[in-house]
């Protein structure tokens, strides 16, 4: 038995797949500037990255969610 | 300026008052709450599945931040830069959680399922075989003990580093109070504890952060002095590598087969429980790693020279010299403490479960009632206890390093749980030499890169790397390989074994 994705759910996981696509900023590699006056560029993006994350799972979270796994295990082996 | 802030503080006994009472309180909360897990093998050893999602969030973020995190994180920061934070932090903001949605949550439902309580438990019944069981026990018990060693060495450093208390006593101290609460009240109190010490060590990371900047002069003139002084340390260009940095995200597959993560998973009331966790994991991660590894490139950038050339104390220096009060330093110091407790009281739990269940139990059958099971595991987490105690008091190596190589062994059997899951055609044997690949790639990398070294007397700079690459992408490629290869070449798992643990479907849904 597979299930398919919805539309938001294929979207929120090609949205996690961005994301660990760009934790690779190589464009950072070598800049050493400072914004805010205090956060090296390259900490902040990698930031930035953290706060994608959590908006990402929100979507997984929201539109991709295994339903049928907690229904699979709150029925007793019995039942079957 | 500098140089004036570079006056180290004399040592006052007023933090180590802070952290007794700290350690006083953390005790009775627990022993107050422990009271409901008497008599019980369920409650011990996973709380009768019924930690709600903050607990669970609580639980299993205060477990996987250590003294990795915090003394680790800083350590590194200070020795090579602010890629430490790409290097793992935001690495685990996505793979944590993307393990726990994909691997947890399966781990849950068939641990509920078919009432698990262990990893090996559930590695027994979903390969049928006995033989994988006695294997992994070694492999993840041997892997946790230099877990517990970050833990015990990490708090060392902390507390010498602050109030001059020697290495061994804060150690005897932290593992007596774990152990007092863990032994009274299993899983239960170990997650109540790691709620309460999370929130801590969060708190008082950001009151750290405040003040530590504050004393150097502000945000802006502590990021000036690393531009004036280490600039270098503003970027990864000459600390860190690209193929290094890569591999990097392969360690933060560890948490898929920490033993003590999966009985946390086990504890959840349900699968929306994990909700929370997902989500939310990146930004905690986020809150305690920007702070620290800023801290370690200030400290870099002030000029302040880790003690004998171990950055495991920069941490400890930094908070002991910029911050004069010591009721804040106390304070501090008991919030540090609170991280790595947070992570040691778990592992202690898990030790004693997987004991009690996968030797005792499985050898012994129904020889020993409830209570003499939950007696028998105390017994067991003692002993290792012991047995990490005796190794602390050696000259330990970098916490961040010997914190890597650990996360290396255990993301080395992250194909193995994958399979499990998600492979019918992975079988017994496949398994079996999936492990062994796994341990004897691990036990070989890890002598020549940390451990002949160490006892050799020489100091570890930099990462021990296999072609610019951590030597985790090479554990994973060839624990991958023997999997795949003996279990195509082996007799698939029996129809009724498959049907068992792949009914429920195979992908997500909308």
């Amino acid at each position: 038995m597979t299930r398919k994705l919805s539309s938001g759910g294929k979207l929120a996981w090609a949205l996690v797949a961005l994301l660990a696509v760009l934790h690779y900023d190589f464009w950072n590699w070598g800049d050493r500037s400072v914004v805010f006056g205090f956060l090296p560029i390259g900490l902040l993006f990698q930031a930035l990255i953290s706060i994608g994350a959590a908006v990402a799972w929100t979507l997984v979270v929201r539109f991709a969610w295994p339903t049928h796994i907690e229904e699979w295990a709150d029925r007793s082996v019995e039942e079957e | 300026m500098i140089a004036a802030l570079l006056q180290a503080a004399p040592k006052s006994p007023v933090p180590l008052y802070v952290v007794g009472v700290y350690l006083l309180l953390l005790l009775g909360f627990s022993i107050l709450n422990s009271r409901r897990a008497r008599g019980s093998a369920g409650e011990y050893f996973v709380a009768s599945r019924s930690i709600g999602p903050f607990l669970l969030l609580m639980s299993v973020f205060g477990t996987t931040m250590t003294a990795f995190a915090l003394v680790g994180s800083t350590g590194k920061a200070y020795d090579s830069g602010i890629g430490v934070y790409g290097l793992m932090a935001s690495a685990s903001g996505i793979i944590h959680s993307l393990v726990f949605f994909l691997v947890g949550i399966r781990l849950w439902a068939i641990g509920k399922r078919f009432n698990y309580v262990t990893q090996i438990q559930f590695f027994r019944g979903r390969f049928q075989s006995d033989l994988l069981g006695y294997l992994l026990f070694p492999v993840l018990v041997g892997l946790v003990i230099p877990y517990l060693l970050i833990g015990i060495v990490g708090a060392g450093a902390v507390v010498k580093g602050i109030a001059g208390v020697p290495t061994w006593l804060t150690g005897l101290v932290v593992c007596g109070v774990v152990l007092s609460y863990i032994l009274t009240g299993g899983v239960r109190a170990a997650a109540l504890a790691n709620a309460v010490q999370t929130i801590v060590f969060m708190l008082v990371g950001i009151l750290a952060f405040t003040l530590i900047s504050g004393s150097l002069g502000g945000l802006e003139q502590a990021t000036q002095n690393v531009v004036d002084n280490t600039p270098q340390l503003l970027a990864r260009e000459g600390e860190i590598g690209h193929l290094q940095f890569l591999s990097y995200c392969f360690v933060p597959l560890s948490v898929g087969m920490f033993p003590h993560l999966f009985q946390h998973w086990l504890t959840a009331r349900s699968a929306k429980t994990f909700r929370t966790t997902v989500i939310a994991h990146p930004i905690f991660i986020m809150i305690v790693w920007v702070p620290c590894v800023l801290i370690g490139v200030w400290a870099a950038g002030a000029g302040v020279e880790a003690p004998g050339g171990n950055s495991n104390a920069v941490l400890a220096k930094m908070v002991g010299m910029q911050l004069k009060n010591p009721w804040v330093s106390g304070l501090l110091m008991a919030g540090i403490l609170a991280a790595i407790m947070s992570s040691l009281d778990s592992q202690f739990v898990c030790l004693g479960t997987i004991f009690t269940h996968d030797i005792v139990v499985h050898v012994t059958g129904d020889r020993f009632d409830e209570a003499q099971r939950v007696t028998l595991g105390r017994v067991f987490i003692v002993a290792i206890v012991a047995v990490t105690y005796v190794l602390s008091l050696f000259p330990p190596p970098n916490v961040f390093d010997l914190a890597v190589w650990c996360f290396s062994g255990f993301a080395s059997l992250f194909p193995l749980v994958v399979a499990a899951v998600y492979w019918r055609r992975a079988t017994a044997a496949g398994a079996i030499a999936s492990v062994l690949v796994a341990g004897g790639t691990w036990a070989a990398l890890f002598y020549d890169g940390l451990l002949g070294p160490t006892l050799a007397g020489e100091k570890i700079g930099e990462d021990y790397l296999i072609g610019g690459m951590m030597p985790v992408t090479v554990m994973i490629a060839t624990s991958t390989a023997a999997l795949v290869v003996v279990s195509l070449l082996t007799r698939p798992p029996s129809g009724a074994t498959v049907d068992r643990f792949f009914d429920e479907g195979t992908s997500t849904e909308g």
